[in-house]
């Protein structure tokens, strides 16, 4: 794939953020149409044929065929991803750190005089934290124990200096390019996205789930259906003093499809959100109970619950068998820490990791481990020095993680170094972001990254598995 | 060249999109008498609404007692909603609620719901103003000084975070020929410099000041020009750029309508806003364009969906429920996920439409249904059409809700039952989550 594939024409102005967006997300979910009127519908809009769900729990039966209101009484041509598996049955988690996350924090240069010249409020004292294993002039944050835990076990890559050439200071820019993989603003689908449209199934909302309130952008499509939740077990349409939910999510679903093939965009897009809801809840019947654990997670109030709980959720759906692929969320907190830096970033990081740390006990409990891995990223790292607010300003290269049972344990790139600052006095990315994504393509999903990263060749694969 | 005026016929139709653009959508026969004014006049009725008024009943909580937006949890939320429901400017209330956007604060990084809510009528006082007395206005408003660090940027402790926002967000756009630099971040973070916050004892309130000697009165150079620049060179700087106007109108029209602006019309709205920054103008042109009336649809925001149908209902805020539904739908008041604002083009995936069905449900909640008692499939898909005030349902959408129907009543459901759940179906329908 060229940038030029991965760009669609498009006759806008595009330097709006917000625009971009529009298109971005028009794209996005079950290969919505853009909002521009007269583009080409996307192969596999909406559903080509009738595709609905035997409610037998935990077990997705998809039924295709005609005929009136209920699906549910249609019964012929079974095709279940769930019984006959995506792909080579491996999935990824990209958990994001959202803000930029302070990488001089996280694991911290503790025998550098300049990194104490460089954060004299914000520095952590030489004795604080632990020891990184792989490299001695490191120490982990306290808050980062369940890392330092899980990398001594040799489930953590750690990658100490990622980033990409000439970066972007905006959180805007630089995210989204991560989100779509590639350093270009015009490309409007996901890096996961990209990856669901070459190899995924143009029924199976699952294959990409973005566990959140919206849609994560890395997962947006441009072809294919993904799926948003806030959790397995948050997804009923219950309705009191109305009719039974599975009729009216039937009638929904109808309603859905009959507008899949409107002429107007936005009409297209609401009808394939309701038959996309429809199929979804069809799935996910299994956790009307509740969700059960082997482990305990975090504790945690308010927003910050829905990282663990979310996670929870999603170990749950993996054992339960549901069709998953790639999976986006985010992590608790704000990173973008331009004050207040110690007290904000030592709580979300600890909930973070500890969070990441009972998920990989949790699939390891359930037998799952050898099938995900966890890819945590921020959409950069931080001024090395402070700005005199107890906080930092946006930097350059960043630290990134790789967590499973099958991840190699190894850096990927090494520490950059307080020595050798770019000229705006940031670090200087010692890896970067769109080799680490090839190879994740090639070693985990056995899938040619030159289909879904643009000039993915340019790109040095690090070895990423075991 | 002025902007091209919509020549077809202003229907009632015409005017309920119309509402539902610059509004929250039409109230029982407003749409029909807004047609008969014309086009013209009708963009004048929203545009210049005279004196506002709240119309309907009062705001309170689940139970019965008023609302305290300033202090309880989610009340600031209510007391917004309960706005955007009464009122009789709406198109004011929903520019308030664009520049929220614009200009997006959250209460997550301020921390008080007074200082929050004060920034709201600082955007209702703009609603239609002048851009330049916003941006000014804002620059040291209490909470976008709190929210991006405003009241931390001093001159031995530059903090960038305003500096770079108010170019990239909120006048002149990222990575745009003939932009900003990263020397011009740090240069207006220099020209930023002196606001100061200070915790008023006892109290979760601040104030704020300006303090000289927090100032850094060193040269600066933004843009290529030099000079002692102070913040309120530095707003002038960026209205005076000329990637600026380009930028407001795009992004302005694009709350309106879902298509970019032929060139022609881009150049011609570039030009009334130049003559002066002023908002209502432009605002004006936007809906009188034909491509607001010929255009495609626009998903309509979450905020907007809750708002219009409450209105439809004349059923005031009287519960919390207003809030989390908010949140699920994509769109809780005061808590945008990001100084970028909230992404409109993202209001539909499988999690928002649940949030969205909900806010039907929860608004349709005391709406009793009371069929007679032999009233046909056809007749309850009629009634239902009718309690939504007729809403323009394609031919295929009627079809499946009188299959529902009918199938329904062939299972012995109650009439009541299935006239609530066709009510339910047609909020939720396609044609309704868009105007």
């Amino acid at each position: 794939m060229t940038v030029a594939d991965a760009r669609r024409a498009c006759s806008c102005s595009d330097f709006s953020r917000t625009d971009l967006f529009r298109r971005v997300a028009a794209q996005a979910g079950s290969g919505l149409p853009a909002i521009e009127p007269g583009m080409p519908t996307p192969a596999g809009t909406g559903l080509s044929r009738r595709s609905f769900l035997l409610r037998t729990a935990g077990v997705a039966v998809a039924v295709y065929g005609g005929g009136a209101l209920s699906g549910r009484l249609l019964e012929d041509g079974i095709a279940n991803a769930a019984v006959h598996g995506t792909g080579n049955g491996r999935v990824l988690v990209s958990v994001f750190l959202e803000g930029g996350i302070d990488s001089l924090n996280v694991l911290f240069p503790a025998f550098d005089g300049r990194y104490y010249d460089l954060r004299p409020q914000l520095a952590l004292k030489q004795s604080d934290g632990t020891p990184f294993a792989e490299d001695p002039r490191l120490r982990w944050h306290p808050s980062a124990a369940a890392l330092d835990t899980l990398h001594r076990e040799g489930k953590v890559s750690v990658m100490p200096g990622i980033g990409y050439d000439h970066p972007d200071k905006s959180h805007f820019t630089s995210r989204h390019y991560w989100e779509v993989g590639a350093t270009d603003a015009h490309v409007v689908t996901g890096w996961l996205g990209r990856f669901l449209d070459v190899t995924g199934s143009p029924d199976n909302p699952l294959q990409g789930l973005s566990l959140d309130n919206l849609l994560q952008p890395a997962l947006a499509t441009g072809r294919v259906p993904v799926a948003s939740l806030d959790g397995p077990d948050r997804y009923a349409y219950v309705v009191p003093k109305l009719e039974a939910e599975n009729d009216l999510l039937d009638a929904l679903a109808e309603l859905g499809r009959v507008n899949a093939k409107a002429k107007d965009p936005a009409l297209r897009q609401a009808a394939a959100a309701a038959a996309q809801a429809h199929r979804l809840r069809s799935d996910l019947h299994a956790f009307d109970g509740g969700i059960k654990s082997p482990v305990a997670y975090p504790n945690a109030s308010g927003n910050n619950a829905d990282f663990p709980r979310r996670l929870q959720g999603l170990a749950a759906m993996l054992a339960q068998g549901l069709p998953l692929r790639a999976v986006a969320l985010r992590a608790p907190g704000m990173f973008d820490t331009h004050s207040d830096q110690a007290n904000e970033l030592a709580s979300d990081l600890k909930l973070a990791a500890d969070s990441l740390l009972a998920f990989q006990r949790d699939l390891e409990a359930r037998g799952l481990a050898d099938r995900v891995l966890v890819h945590v990223w921020s959409e950069f790292g931080r001024r090395a020095k402070e700005n005199g607010s107890l906080g930092t300003d946006h930097g350059a290269a960043g630290v990134g993680f790789l967590i499973g049972s099958r991840a190699r344990g190894k850096m990927v790139g090494e520490f950059p170094g307080l020595q050798n600052l770019d000229e705006q006095g940031n670090l200087r990315p010692t890896s970067d972001f769109r080799g680490v994504y090839s190879a994740l393509f090639e070693q985990w999903f056995d899938t040619d990254a030159a289909q879904v990263i643009p000039n993915a060749s340019q790109f040095a694969r690090p070895a990423l598995l075991k | 060249m002025a902007a091209p005026v919509f020549k077809g016929k202003f229907t009632a139709a015409a005017a309920e999109r119309l509402l539902w653009r610059a509004g929250f959508g039409p109230r029982p026969g407003e749409a029909a008498a807004l047609a008969k004014l014309g086009l013209r006049r009708a963009v004048r009725v929203l545009t210049r609404p005279g004196p506002e008024q709240l119309v309907g009943p009062a705001p309170v909580d689940d139970r019965g007692f008023p609302i305290a937006p300033f202090d309880a949890t989610g009340h600031d939320h209510l007391w917004w909603l309960d706005r955007m429901v009464r009122t009789t400017a709406p198109l004011v209330e929903r520019m308030t609620l664009n520049w929220h956007d614009w200009f997006a604060t959250s209460l997550r990084g301020v921390g008080s719901q007074r200082l929050m809510l004060q920034q709201n009528e600082l955007f209702r006082k703009y609603a239609l103003g002048s851009f330049a007395d916003l941006l000014h206005d804002v620059t040291v408003d209490g909470a976008m000084l709190h929210w991006l660090n405003g009241d931390k940027n001093a001159k031995n402790a530059p903090n960038e975070n305003y500096a770079r926002e108010l170019m990239e967000l909120f006048t002149l756009g990222a990575d745009r020929a003939g932009g900003y630099t990263e020397t011009d971040v740090r240069e207006q973070a220099r020209a930023l410099t002196g606001w100061r916050s200070t915790r008023v004892q006892g109290t979760r309130e601040y104030t704020f000041e300006y303090v000289p000697n927090r100032h850094d009165a060193g040269l600066k150079t933004v843009f290529g020009k030099s000079g002692d620049f102070a913040w309120q060179d530095s707003v002038r700087l960026c209205l005076q750029h000329p990637n600026h106007p380009s930028f407001f109108v795009t992004k302005l029209w694009s709350y309106f309508v879902p298509a970019a602006p032929p060139a022609a019309t881009q150049s011609a709205l570039e030009a009334i806003y130049r003559n002066g920054y002023q908002v209502r103008p432009v605002v004006e042109a936007i809906l009188m364009h034909p491509l607001l009336y010929t255009g495609p649809r626009m998903v309509k925001p979450p905020t907007v969906y809750a708002a219009g149908m409450l209105r439809r209902l004349g059923r005031g805020i009287d519960t919390r429920a207003w809030v989390n539904l908010g949140l699920a739908a994509g769109q809780r008041l005061f808590l945008p996920p990001n100084v970028a604002g909230w992404n409109e083009s993202r209001w539909l995936d499988t999690a928002t439409f649940r949030g969205r069905w909900y806010l039907a449900a929860t608004a349709l909640g005391k709406a009793p249904a009371s069929p007679p008692p032999n009233a046909t499939a056809e007749q309850l898909v009629s009634r239902a059409l009718g309690f939504w005030g007729r809403p323009p349902l394609g031919r295929a959408s009627r079809d499946v809700l009188t299959r529902f129907a009918k199938h329904s009543l062939a299972r012995g459901r109650s009439r009541g039952e299935v006239e609530a759940s066709l009510r339910q179906l047609i909020a939720t329908a396609p044609e309704l989550q868009t105007a």
